[in-house]
């Protein structure tokens, strides 16, 4: 879905690095194949990405200037939680909330391409201050999730599923905060998406609480 | 064969030996790997040393055994192994990430594409990157 701002800033120095948080082998295969990206797509089995820059969601971002700096830490890239309102077996969401779905990731996208233009220069790129207020916390909890999610993640590839699913269980009781580790391991639909009544149920316990984090840029709906 | 997964990636330990939560390691094995080594100071890597907890030193040395697994521990890095001991996750402790983070230097980090071919974040050093997350689930 980056393809189109990536196509549109083409001749500047800026790329897309689009990584797949899945673990199962093929799995991001028919998804890359239909799309064919013309940027880098990489397949994080392991999702060292989210222990790297606290990833608890997808589709989550960071940008990155020329100097290897992060100018905006890691945030929802655009995605709202207008899905919540979907209606669970038409899978139809209200005409409304569709329009903001779409809305969001437009604006989303539309920094993307600002800040890829015109660099530092862009309202949407932080100043390292700024920047630094919104990494987002770890806790030693967590930093131990990600360390038996990546113990769990090396059994199953030996053929070792009874005991890697349960590090992977423990690592998720230890971060619940991580869709990424929960979605990975929950049980899939016909398409592959973990979207079971399971999912729905911990998406109902939310309650108030966001699904995907609240971008902090003008024009995000609230 | 024990298989040591860390940040800098995977390491074979053909002489690893599990007692516990130790993972006993040749010195020697050690320094080949990782380029830490055993010292009257205690464990050196560069200027770096990570003394010996004092009234613990059989936890962490034997001889010319070390634990690398307890000096990861003790400088408050998460640790965990699987039953048999054959596989071993060194991860980062939650201050080091965050104060990682805090830098503002990305992480760097090596992933494969499709065809197995190895990138790097650094690969791209001089552009600006846009790095995004999705997944089939």
């Amino acid at each position: 879905m980056w393809q189109k701002v990536y196509d549109e800033v083409k001749d500047r120095n800026f790329i897309v690095i689009s990584v797949a948080m899945d673990s199962v082998p093929g799995a991001a295969e028919p998804w890359i194949e239909q799309a064919k990206p013309t940027y880098p797509v990489l397949l994080d089995r392991e999702h060292r990405l989210a222990a790297l820059y606290h990833m608890v969601n997808v589709p989550q971002a960071v940008w990155i200037d020329e100097r290897g700096k992060i100018v905006r830490p890691t945030e929802c890239a655009g995605s709202y939680d207008g899905f919540r309102q979907m209606d669970r077996i038409t899978k139809i969401m209200p005409e409304e909330t569709a329009k903001i779905n779409a809305a969001a990731k437009a604006t989303y996208a539309a920094a993307v391409k600002d800040w890829a233009l015109k660099g530092e220069a862009s309202e949407h790129a932080f100043d390292p201050e700024d920047a630094r207020r919104r990494i987002p916390a770890l806790t030693e909890s967590q930093a131990l999730a990600h360390t038996m999610f990546r113990l769990g993640q090396a059994l199953l590839r030996q053929g070792r599923t009874d005991e890697g699913d349960q590090w992977l269980r423990r690592a998720s009781e230890l971060h619940p905060d991580s869709w990424c580790m929960w979605r990975q391991r929950a049980g899939k639909d016909d398409t592959g998406l973990a979207a079971l009544p399971d999912f729905w149920e911990r998406v109902d316990a939310l309650g108030e609480r966001p699904y995907h984090w609240r971008v902090d840029m003008k024009g995000m709906p609230r | 064969m024990t298989i040591v997964l860390t940040e800098q990636g995977e390491f074979s330990a053909p002489a690893a030996q599990m007692e516990g939560d130790r993972l006993w390691v040749p010195a020697h094995d050690l320094e080949a790997a990782t380029g830490w080594s055993l010292k009257r100071e205690g464990l050196c890597k560069g200027p770096l040393c990570v003394p010996i907890p004092a009234g613990r030193e059989t936890d962490y040395v034997r001889g010319d055994r070390v634990n690398p697994a307890g000096f990861w521990a003790y400088l408050g890095h998460p640790v965990c192994h699987s039953a048999d001991g054959s596989i071993w996750a060194f991860g980062e402790g939650a201050q080091g990430r965050a104060k990682a983070l805090r830098s503002l230097e990305a992480p760097d980090f090596a992933l494969p594409d499709r065809q197995g071919r190895l990138h790097r974040l650094s690969d791209h050093r001089g552009k600006q990157v846009f790095l995004v997350s999705w997944a089939s689930w």
